[in-house]
């Protein structure tokens, strides 16, 4: 058990970075884009592929997310420049990039990574020489975990990689082009009167979001040990599931709130579908179908909620006012 | 400051809806000046907002701000120059964004927008001096989210982010109309203030005949996409409602009834 919700976290908070740039493009910018499937793998792609050819795996996942940010320009020029509706663009840089990402990958549909060196591996060395594995597994092991995980390394790597993309991402949306940004999505027509260029907008924050999915598809590629190029399929989902169950949960007061709960929602996203899995007759391939009805239970959840808690609060009322009429 | 030479614009031109909205538009507003424009629906004042806004392009004829050709200047970018307010009072705001955060963009308006933050501790205390003269108590609530507050606070909002950075044009697309009186009154007191305080250069459409003639020094009246009534100077602080209704009466010399009952 403690191992596979070790495993849930490790990988909920790589899925996060894919999470915050979902919700760049689907609540700061109002823009249900689907250019994520393709750039997910886009983003695998461009590292295994510089791993594989000796290029040091720090830059190879840099790379790998330009190569996202430039995507999700190309969906925004489609979008502005283009004047196509929203959802169209990002299908059809989506399908476009399926056969670009095959074209990245030499034409083979998986590139295989255990052998190279990735970003975790190498801090892999210098961290099991410090101990701290064998320290928190005896931890681990006194708080009566029956099997502990190999290494925590890519968990340190993961939080401290999500926690910096977070405060850049907090800082960005304060910025007098961020707060432009987030007008874009919420009263474009107030922000162009107040001179901001609504289409480099979009085209711009469409690509740092795509540039996050990137990035979690570069790491998610190194952490597996391969890139399929089938792997982005659903990606959108798992995206706007972890940005709704995070809302949900934890609220959007404030983009530093909101953030962090997009984060959280990610890793609550996988432990509840590790539990899912856990069920005698589910197995991983209904995963897109639990993903599904995860986020339908979200979105429907707090709106039920409200309408019990204001009936409970009229029917209150009345009672009142009932009480009230018999003791006069 | 600024100039509309020759302006024409047909909708739907050729088709049977063919629209001639604006025809042979010469319009020239000095460094100061405070016009009213009234005219029944379909009059083309709106059209003229847009073509000065640049949310409209013109058919033909030059739009200038301070001698410099704006005609084919994009929107975003004339509106370095132009502070505008709409008569929706949901439009000029953005909702789910603060009210510091909201004056901050409108701070930014006539600045190139960078990776500065937005809202810093010496632009609060700015917001705050601004948002002191609506007494509206704003001040006290520069991180409440726009959403939140009433229309006419919205509104009040709206005109001070449009006219604090001192555009060199004022539009003010009937800004009241769609408030309660008590609340159109009070933005209608707080325009005259802060156009005097900034000397804007204000052109205001409204359908408050009233309103037209309490404020600015010059109006103009339009109709089927004509200026046929302008009148500035002391002619128009002579003017009154029945004035105006008969000027109209007598230039196009037909029946009032309808306009009296949307105009009045």
């Amino acid at each position: 058990m403690f191992f596979s919700m070790f495993s849930a976290v490790e990988i909920g908070i790589i899925y996060a970075i894919m999470a915050l740039g979902v919700y760049l493009s689907f609540r700061v910018l109002d823009f249900p884009d689907l250019t994520v499937d393709g750039s997910f793998v886009t983003g695998g792609a461009v590292a295994a592929v510089c791993i594989v050819n000796g290029v040091s795996p720090v830059t190879a996942t840099i790379l790998a997310t330009i190569a996202g940010f430039v995507a999700g320009n190309i969906t925004g020029i489609l979008n502005t420049k283009g004047k196509i509706n929203p959802l169209l663009s990002g299908i059809l840089m989506m399908t476009a990039l399926y056969s670009i990402n095959l074209r990245i990958m030499g034409g083979s549909p998986n590139i295989p990574l255990l052998t190279e060196t990735t970003v975790f591996k190498m801090f892999g060395d210098f961290w099991s020489n410090t101990g701290i594995d064998q320290q928190l597994n005896s931890w681990a092991k006194a708080w009566g975990a029956e099997a502990v995980p190999s290494t925590w390394i890519v968990l340190f790597i993961m939080i401290i990689v999500t926690i910096i993309v977070k405060l850049i991402t907090d800082f960005f949306l304060k910025t007098e082009v961020g707060l432009a940004l987030r007008a874009t999505g919420d009263n474009e027509k107030m922000i162009r009167s107040l001179s901001a260029n609504t289409d480099n907008l979009k085209i711009v924050g469409l690509g740092f979001s795509n540039g996050l999915v990137a990035l979690s598809g570069a790491l998610i590629a190194q952490n597996d040990g391969f890139v399929d190029l089938k792997s982005g399929i659903g990606m959108i989902v798992i995206g706007l599931a972890s940005v709704i169950i995070g809302e949900a949960i934890f609220g959007k007061k404030t983009i530093v709130r909101t953030t962090l709960a997009v984060i959280l929602g990610a890793i609550i996203y996988r432990i509840v579908l590790t539990l899912a899995l856990k069920v005698e007759f589910l197995d991983s391939g209904d995963m897109k179908v639990i993903s599904a009805i995860l986020v339908v239970g979200a979105l429907v959840t707090p709106k039920f909620i409200a309408t019990i808690k204001d009936q409970r609060r009229r029917q209150r009322k009345r009672l009142e006012l009932q009480d009230k009429a018999k003791g006069a | 400051m600024l100039d509309l030479k020759d302006i024409s614009v047909t909708f739907n031109e050729g088709t049977p809806d063919e629209k001639k909205a604006l025809q042979d538009i010469n319009l020239t507003l000095e460094q100061g000046d405070f016009v009213t424009v009234i005219g029944s629906n379909g009059a083309g004042k709106s059209t003229l907002m847009n073509v000065i806004s640049g949310s409209q392009k013109p058919d033909i004829g030059t739009v200038e701000i301070g001698n410099k050709n704006v005609t084919s200047l994009p929107e975003f970018k004339r509106s370095r120059y132009i502070g505008r307010v709409f008569q929706d009072p949901m439009a000029g705001t953005a909702p789910s964004m603060t009210i510091e955060e909201n004056l901050a963009m409108a701070y930014a308006r006539n600045k190139k927008r960078g990776l500065r933050i937005g809202v810093t501790k010496k632009r609060k205390e700015l917001f705050k001096e601004y948002l002191n003269t609506l007494h509206l108590g704003l001040e006290d609530r520069l991180n409440a989210k726009v959403g939140l507050l009433s229309g006419g606070e919205r509104q009040a909002l709206s005109l001070l982010m449009a006219t604090f950075t001192e555009p060199n044009i004022l539009l003010l697309d009937e800004h009241t109309a769609a408030l309660d009186p008590s609340r159109a009154e009070l933005i209608t007191k707080l325009t005259g203030e802060v156009v005097d305080k900034f000397h804007l250069t204000t052109l205001m459409v409204t359908h408050n005949m009233q309103q037209a003639l309490d404020l600015g020094n010059r109006l103009i009246m339009m109709d089927k996409g004509q200026i046929i009534l302008d009148v500035s100077g002391n002619e128009k602080q002579s003017l009154t409602i029945e004035k105006l209704l008969h000027e109209f009466k007598r230039i196009r010399g037909q029946q009032m009834e309808n306009d009296r009952a949307i105009l009045g």
